[in-house]
């Protein structure tokens, strides 16, 4: 029986009719199936089957922890100990991590299975997948189209039954979109709630890792055991954590939301997504809660922001894949220029080296004040307004994404096109606010659309309990 | 040509902090230990890694400042300083860029000549040091080396200052002695821990405008920052002499040949691209934080030189033999601690100890006489229990030795407690005179001078226990009563 979500799952566990074991191996079994989505990049089969077993004898002895058995894939750019890790990039050819990352460390000692790791765009820079040293994940409801990305591998592996719940991070909506394309919820938590210890920086001030899931309850759960102070993170919030799926059922009061005019007339905007879009705002209203139309004038300015301070850090945060130290080195190179030079021409996809090269110049002595200056005071002007209007409003409601998932075979000669798919995503990242996207409904080639809710900063609890009112 | 020109010339000086761990991670910070043995994946920048600030770095650029008279920073940034070096495994180096820790302060420096100049800082900054490259163990390949990796260090920069070598030479002397007494750094230049990049450029007396500067790198030594110098203001008057003109440039120290080599020029030198360090909070000092390294200060080498000339009455030449080196004005503190003649301890640390330290070329800490046994050693002298010459040509050479008695016990076990008794005396002088009774009459018809024979027969006979004063007095008293 497919699993639905984890307390029903756990209660089938304890009442002796499933075993960790049998479930992992139904799984094993479909994602041999599934190997055309190209979802995994490595299973871990015979860890997960010597876990299962382990959780099971937990389970028997009523010693197992809060997600036994829970199988979950993460995305490849999750340090995990004595396991390979790539960022599905050449350049990490090779590379075993040395050390597990706290959000995994914690899931792993409430009896989670790791499953396997899962394909994304190369360093978490894209939105389709196709940018993956490894090839493009196939969106499993159509084969023909993407997943959305970055997260499109963890995407692709839940809404597939090849996982329970699956790991992506988000540093522009690399979490929210695949979830759109894929019908998941798809949280991407405040900035700081979840400590990025043993996440492959892209961007550090914009990343933070996030679960994929097939409801709120188990989103709740998921980040209710990830979140929380991490001496490894010093960005990482000491703020208390609360118990979030415990709350997750209670009623919600009335709130304010907020939706933004400049996205309701937006050109880029399938009708579908609109009409998608409208269907919500009106639920929520029958649902007595109050949705009101405001101005919001940095909208075209969200996404050159964002593509300036995250291409910067990225310049930086990637500088260290070298070829001197670890993973990928351009044979025949020996002089520590020729090094660099040949192990990064050769070791880095496209994208990721356009956005280097772009980083780069925005830092770079002459234009660092007119870019990376510019940009730090246009997010700072941003992160203002949105303070100022959620004192005023409980949320803002956005759609997730300006269509449903495109095709594989799409072809941008402009980047700046694809980059425009961020644009409702990106807001989230450079404020810090959490925000999810909740499966809300069907585009015009039956294929899932998402709607955005974004919060203020710790207010998951409330954003998932609303998000429950939507779709 | 070299008279009408002046050197104005600006120090950076790197400080290795003697912290127990790393910069930025829990990595030990051990000198000297077997190459990579001293790193976790944080000092590799392996992927998924993130900084972890080291508080006791914070303190000691925070003492430094103090004792500087610095700024103290309230809300702390970091910054990234990027490029591509094999022994830079993040391809960054932390370090502070618009905000140090430290703003201003200045350091008086005395010279040979005893005038004194003061150096105004432009600032302090905390920073992480890189890993090493070893060129010189394999004939294929270079090695790399990253205990040193993530290292805290201190930049201290001074304003363009100094107008000679000899005043570079005085500063980096009192750096280092003052992070010892800080105890924040060895400054050890030699061994790397204190490392030095000098910006050097001239103009005519007189004028204001600054000219060219040069940077010279690579400088081992303090005697070699002072002869790097004198070569580049040298070479920099040639220069303009022969009607060229000065290249902003970096030059290399070639201590070999001592003179300096181009290295790179101004356009090849590196953007290093910085900006705000994303993966650390800004570290707030509050004022309570301030108040407490205030209160943890131990006393400064020129607040101790004050005390020793004014309220100890030693010269000032004493005084700054003793505050040289801070273990040994600790050692002074704790002998005047128990013995209050201030000259006489001096004396005998500046004299006795010193020269035992020289010979054996150990470290005072390794001077096996305790503080309070040679306050004793003093007391014994000045009190006439034993002779000053016997007190310190055996007692001190006994205690040097390593005896587990007392001063007082190695005089009793040696019969060296002097006698001051005249009854005991009286013997050893019949004796002496009835040795010489030619000699006698002499003295009486006039030869004074004859009196020190006569001691040191007694002294002699006594084995050196005769207290010399009482033993003068009474042969006089024999011989011209």
């Amino acid at each position: 029986m497919a699993y639905s979500d984890y307390p029903s799952y756990r209660k089938e566990l304890e009442s002796g009719s499933l075993t960790v074991v049998a479930e992992v191996e139904r799984i094993l079994e479909k994602i041999d199936q599934s190997a055309h989505l190209n979802a995994y990049l490595e299973v871990f089969a015979s860890d997960a089957r010597a876990r299962a077993s382990v959780i099971d004898q937990k389970i028997a002895h009523k010693t197992a922890g809060r997600l036994a058995g829970m199988v979950i894939a993460i995305k490849d750019n999750l340090c995990f100990k004595d396991h390979k890790v790539s960022a599905s990039s050449k350049i990490l050819e090779g590379f075993q991590s040395l050390f597990t990352g706290t959000a995994i460390e914690r899931l792993l000692a409430e009896d989670v299975v790791i499953i396997g790791r899962t394909n994304c765009d190369e360093f978490a820079m894209g939105s389709s997948n196709l940018n993956s040293a490894f090839g493009p994940v196939l969106n499993p409801l159509d084969n023909s189209r993407v997943p959305g990305g970055s997260s499109g591998g963890s995407a692709a592996a839940l809404a597939a039954g090849l996982c329970h719940a699956s790991l992506g991070s988000d540093t522009g909506g690399s979490i929210r979109q695949p979830a759109s394309f894929t019908g998941l919820w798809g949280l991407k938590p405040t900035y700081g709630r979840i400590s990025r210890h043993g996440l492959i920086a892209y961007a550090s001030s914009f990343d933070q890792i996030g679960p994929f899931a097939l409801n709120a309850y188990d989103s709740a759960l998921l980040l209710e055991i990830m979140a929380g102070k991490d001496e490894y993170d010093s960005t990482c919030s000491e703020q208390a954590v609360p118990s979030y799926s415990k709350h997750i059922e209670e009623p919600v009061s009335k709130k304010k939301i907020a939706v933004f005019k400049s996205v309701l007339n937006h050109q880029g905007l399938d009708p579908a997504v609109q009409a998608n879009f409208h269907q919500q705002i009106e639920q929520l209203k029958q649902k007595g809660h109050t949705v009101e139309e405001v101005d919001f004038d940095y909208l075209d300015y969200l996404v050159p922001v964002y593509y300036l301070l995250t291409t910067a850090e990225a310049s930086s945060n990637l500088a260290r894949f070298d070829g001197v130290h670890y993973g990928f080195r351009a044979s025949e190179a020996e002089e520590p220029e020729a090094v660099y030079k040949k192990s990064r021409t050769q070791g880095f996809g496209k994208e990721v080296k356009r956005r280097i090269l772009l980083g780069t110049f925005v830092l770079s002595s002459g234009y660092y004040d007119a870019y990376y200056g510019n940009a730090q005071r246009a997010r700072r002007l941003v992160t203002n307004e949105m303070n100022t209007l959620l004192e005023k409003f409980d949320f803002i409601l956005t759609p997730t994404t300006p269509h449903e998932a495109f095709r594989l075979d799409r072809k941008d000669t402009d980047p700046t096109v694809m980059y425009l798919e961020d644009i409702f995503t990106v807001l989230a990242n450079i404020c810090g606010l959490p925000a999810v996207s909740v499966p809300t409904g069907y585009g015009s080639s039956k294929l899932p659309l998402g709607t955005q809710l974004m919060g203020k900063a710790f207010s998951e609890l409330e954003l998932l309990q609303t998000a429950k009112q939507l779709g | 040509m070299h008279d009408k020109y002046e050197a104005v010339i600006g120090l950076e000086v790197h400080l290795q902090l003697k912290t127990k761990s790393k910069a930025y991670s829990s990595d030990p910070a051990t000198y000297g230990e077997t190459p990579n043995s001293q790193v976790s994946p944080i000092t590799l920048g392996h992927p998924g890694t993130l900084p972890r600030m080291n508080k006791q770095v914070v303190d000691s650029a925070i003492r430094l400042g103090l004792a500087l008279g610095c700024q103290i920073r309230r809300v702390n940034e970091f910054a990234r300083k990027n490029y591509f070096y094999p022994d830079l495994p993040k391809g960054y180096q932390i370090t502070q860029d618009k905000t140090p820790i430290c703003n201003g302060g200045q350091l008086k420096l005395t010279l040979a000549d005893g005038s004194e100049k003061t150096i105004e800082l432009t600032r302090i900054h905390m920073e992480e040091d890189a890993g090493k490259s070893l060129h010189d163990l394999d004939p294929f390949n270079s090695l790399i080396d990253l205990n040193r990796a993530g290292t805290a260090l201190l930049e201290i920069v001074t304003e363009p200052d100094f107008r000679t070598g000899e005043e570079a030479y005085a500063y980096l002397t009192e750096i280092r002695r003052l992070s010892r007494y800080l105890d924040i750094s060895d400054g050890n230049m030699e061994e790397g821990s204190l490392r030095c990049d000098v910006n050097i450029s001239i103009r005519p007396y007189g004028q204001e405008e600054l000219g060219t500067k040069v940077e010279v790198k690579n400088l081992n030594s303090f005697r070699n920052v002072q002869k790097a110098i004198d070569f580049e203001f040298n070479r920099q008057i040639d220069s303009i002499a022969k009607g060229e003109r000065i290249h902003q440039e970096t030059r290399n120290y070639d201590a070999s040949q001592n003179k300096t080599i181009a290295l790179r020029s101004k356009e090849e030198a590196h953007d290093y691209r910085y900006f705000p360090e994303p993966d650390l909070q800004p570290l707030i000092v509050d004022e309570d934080k301030i108040q407490k390294a205030r209160s943890a200060m131990p006393s400064l080498p020129w607040e101790r030189l004050e005390n020793y000339t004014s309220n100890l009455g030693l010269s000032r030449y004493d005084a700054s033999v003793l505050t040289e080196d801070k273990d040994m004005s600790d050692f002074f503190e704790s002998i005047i601690e128990n013995y209050s003649d201030a000259k006489a301890v001096a004396n005998i640390l500046n004299t006795q100890v010193r020269s035992y330290l020289n010979e054996k070329s150990v470290a005072l800490n390794e001077y096996p006489v305790s503080a309070t046994d040679l306050a004793e050693l003093l007391k014994l002298i000045k009190e006439g229990k034993v002779s000053h010459s016997i007190g310190m040509q055996r007692i001190l050479p006994e205690m040097e030795k390593g005896s587990k008695l007392s001063p007082l016990q190695i005089a009793e076990a040696n019969h060296w407690i002097q006698e001051s008794n005249s009854d005991s005396l009286i013997p050893f002088i019949d004796q002496a005179l009835s040795m010489y009774p030619d000699k006698v009459e002499e003295y009486k018809s006039g030869k004074k001078g004859l009196l020190g024979l006569f001691m040191g027969e007694v002294m002699k006979l006594s084995k050196g226990t005769a207290d010399p004063k009482l033993c003068s007095q009474l042969i006089r008293e024999k011989l011209e009563n």
